[in-house]
């Protein structure tokens, strides 16, 4: 156990430290840094840049397009990117598609997609959820079924997060109804300009409409998009949501954003005097840095046991967990710093149609803007993914035995 | 940066936890405790053999090496076994301070006494006023020839009643709560004018009250350098700190092993109660808790080795907050669970909960440490 970095370590470090800030374009790292609303040009843009570095899909095996770093450079590599104020990559392609396309694709599938993930051609979104499936995933009623080489889908998804920008999605679908339901499940890859294919936006509490329902009538999709084989689909989505284990507990962007609650509250005052040094502040602080600090902790001794040859275990649970529970007890940090402030609704980073949007923008600093709504919005963490109370249950069954 | 145990490290991990799980069950532990000094003799001697007791010693001064993530591998086996030997206060909290204050001169044959089980220890920093800070000094320690002169009393000290030295702070200049002015005296169990009144604590341990009247030292007694003891103090307290963190860890990972097989086991309603997901939940909780304390006990141990004091205070700082925190929720949750049976004497879960209880409540409880913690985010921005 060792927490000091080699010299080839550091010398990695200061690399990707100067190559990342040098390369990111000054209006992205200007959003990112004050929470604002990004659009799909901006992570387009900023994924090829990563890509022309060779650096957007530093998971994958090195032979389709990843780094082949050991999870401390991977560790390091995730700082600098939160560090250089880069905007969340889209993990729908990157960390779930791709994988499972490596594992359980076809020489073909590999062939045509892989390459269109990395270069961000195709926008991939994710159709697991449905109304009537959450926790309960394997529940899904979208059916699948067969007419001649293609298979024809109904149904509805939902919560597709950014469906709205998407050129594809992978969905779970029913191919049968025989035996329990885990076992007639299929993944299809479904092309978002199929006829039949409908997405509507669903508003958020905190203004944004990131979330979509998207309806499947009729859909023909051709046959040779299916994954894995016919039936097999519950195996692939158990993979999928339990292979990226890498930056699930979200350790880097959570310290980038305890530096943004310093910066804040050295700014605000309280009894004329920086909030900062407000002693009940400090300690509220405080708390949050402990289970960071443990967080980012748990995390590298479970990776590196996992380098080391330990097989992949349950515990991403935990890193999940934990991981949306430090991010949240931070979003909560930033509002209590900003005070009385938070009341103000930015029509700056709210979509056109909410009400009040059309206001001139209130006379407030630019960092109070959008603390209320991240609050809001980051109350999804601990739901999607398999929901915190999913977590706890596979805790304590797999783990606990229970 | 690697976040591995060494080869070494698993096989001091492997030994230890063998060694609680085959030979020291609640049954001996309660024989141990009922025995002259609360603690068995045979039982010291064997830590000793298994080299122990020379850990976080070099071995040009008698010990087998190793730094804190050693000790503190073996201190997270003690935790699991409830040990009741006097590792801490011998070990890591008298070791440490020959270690790093004794006289060149001497430092070697203390050393090597205490390796081989021959040499048991204390430290005595604790005043009735001073709670947790270890700058409030009230005990006097005046010049006297080439010597000093020391008056005053200390409570708290584990094990000072079986000690053959006592490593007391005592005040040479300054008022009662200065940094500068502190300087540590070791002294003979056996010196005139220092009597020590010794008691069981809650948790099965022992400790002493000191008072010391006209107690005469020579200038050698000094570890460290006169007046400045403090920043040894604290260096040697943010270790302690952070290994009884790791002991805490132990303690944790047991009592929620033994929840998690009672509630198994126990059926009520026609079914285990492990069945009913209110439980289980609560039980994920308590294991979730016992990872990340492990987690901070093991980076706090790490940098306690390192160059960089302010890192290193800071972790240990975090450890013990969490463990602090920790230990009280996994501990309450453990009786709770275990019902009736859990407020018994019988059962292990009440003794680990009695000693997670006073882990916290040893070299600063969690609201201390969060203070520190606090302060030291001034100097962060």
């Amino acid at each position: 156990m060792d927490l000091n970095l080699t010299p080839e370590e550091l010398a990695f470090q200061q690399e990707v430290r100067e190559t990342l800030r040098s390369s990111i374009p000054a209006d992205i790292k200007r959003k990112v840094d004050l929470g604002l609303k990004l659009v799909k040009d901006d992570y387009v843009t900023w994924q090829r840049i990563l890509n022309d570095l060779g650096w957007v899909a530093p998971g994958w095996p090195k032979e389709y397009g990843g780094t082949g770093w050991s999870p401390v450079r991977r560790f390091l590599y995730e700082e600098e990117l939160a560090a250089a104020s880069s905007p969340r990559l889209i993990t729908f392609g990157l960390k779930m598609l791709g994988p499972v396309l490596i594992e359980f694709g076809t020489e073909e599938q590999k062939a045509h997609y892989l390459p269109r993930i990395l270069s961000s051609e195709d926008w991939w979104c994710q159709g697991f959820s449905e109304p009537g499936a959450g926790s309960d995933l394997a529940s899904l009623t979208t059916r699948a079924e067969r007419d001649g080489d293609h298979y024809v889908v109904n149904g509805q998804k939902t919560w597709t997060t950014l469906a709205q920008y998407a050129d594809w999605i992978f969905c779970l679908v029913r191919t049968s109804t025989e035996g329990k339901k885990q076992q007639g499940i299929s993944f299809l890859l479904i092309d978002m300009k199929t006829p039949g294919v409908t997405v509507r936006p669903i508003q958020t509490l905190d203004g944004g409409r990131e979330i979509n329902d998207v309806f499947l009538e009729n859909v023909r999709v051709p046959v040779e998009n299916l994954v894995g084989k016919e039936n097999d689909g519950w195996t692939i989505a158990k993979f999928l949501l339990g292979h990226e284990r890498f930056g699930i507990a979200g350790v880097a962007r959570s310290k980038k954003q305890m530096e943004r609650v310093r910066e804040i509250a050295a700014k605000e005052t309280k009894r004329g005097r920086p909030l900062i040094e407000d002693r009940q502040f400090r300690e509220s602080i405080a708390r949050v840095e402990i289970e960071l600090a443990a967080l980012e902790m748990t995390e590298l001794r479970l990776l590196s046991e996992e380098a080391a040859g330990r097989k992949p275990g349950p515990e991403s649970s935990i890193l999940k967990l934990k991981g949306t529970q430090v991010q949240q007890a931070i979003t909560e940090l930033l509002l209590e710093a900003v005070g009385n402030r938070a009341h103000v609704f930015d029509a700056g980073i709210l979509e056109d149609e909410w009400p009040g949007a059309d206001n001139d923008g209130p006379d407030l600093p630019e960092y109070a803007a959008t603390v209320a709504s991240h609050y809001f919005n980051w109350r999804k963490a601990s739901i999607y993914g398999g929901s915190n109370e999913i977590q706890r249950t596979i805790i304590a069954k797999a783990i606990l035995g229970l | 940066m690697n976040f591995t145990f060494s080869d070494e490290q698993l096989l001091i991990r492997d030994m230890a936890e063998r060694f609680f799980r085959d030979e020291y069950d609640l049954e001996t532990r309660r024989k141990h405790q009922a025995k002259d000094g609360g603690f068995c003799r045979e039982t010291w001697a064997q830590f000793a053999e298994m080299g122990w007791l020379a850990l976080g010693i070099p071995e040009d001064l008698g010990g087998v090496g190793g730094g804190a993530v050693e000790m503190a591998i073996l201190m997270e086996a003690m935790g699991g076994g409830l040990a009741v030997e006097p590792f801490l206060s011998t070990v890591v909290l008298g070791g440490s301070l020959l270690r790093e204050g004794a006289a060149e001169d001497v430092r070697e044959e203390l050393l090597s006494r205490l390796a081989a089980g021959e040499l048991l220890l204390s430290f005595a920093y604790a005043e009735a006023q001073s709670r947790y800070d270890l700058n409030d000094v009230a005990t006097r320690a005046r010049a006297d020839g080439d010597g000093y002169v020391i008056d005053g009393a200390k409570i708290v000290a584990l094990h000072a009643g079986t000690a053959d030295k006592i490593a007391v702070t005592a005040r040479t200049s300054g008022e009662d709560r200065d940094r500068d002015g502190i300087t540590i005296f070791l002294i003979d169990a056996d010196a005139p004018g220092l009597s020590v009144r010794d008691y069981p604590t809650v948790d099965g341990l022992r400790a002493g009250d000191l008072a010391l009247e006209g107690v005469r030292v020579g200038a050698d007694a000094v570890l460290g350098s006169v007046g400045g003891g403090l920043e040894l103090a604290e260096s040697v307290v943010d270790r302690a700190a952070a290994l009884v963190a790791a002991e805490a860890a132990g303690a944790m990972a047991a009592l929620t092993r033994g929840t998690v097989d009672y509630l198994k086991e126990r059926k009520q309603f026609g079914r285990p109660l492990g069945d009913f997901q209110a439980l289980q939940h609560r039980m994920t909780e308590m294991y979730m808790e016992t990872e990340l304390t492990r987690s901070l006990a093991y980076m706090a141990a790490v940098l306690q080795d390192g160059e960089d004091r302010a890192a290193a205070r800071r972790a240990s700082s975090q450890a013990k907050a969490k463990a602090g925190q920790a230990g009280r929720l996994i501990g309450q949750e453990a009786v709770q669970l275990h019902g009736g049976m859990g407020v018994t004497d019988e059962m292990p879960v009440g003794h680990y909960f009695k000693r997670l209880t006073m882990i916290d409540h040893s070299f600063g409880d969690s609201a201390h440490h969060l203070d520190r913690l606090a302060d030291m985010e001034i100097s962060v921005t």
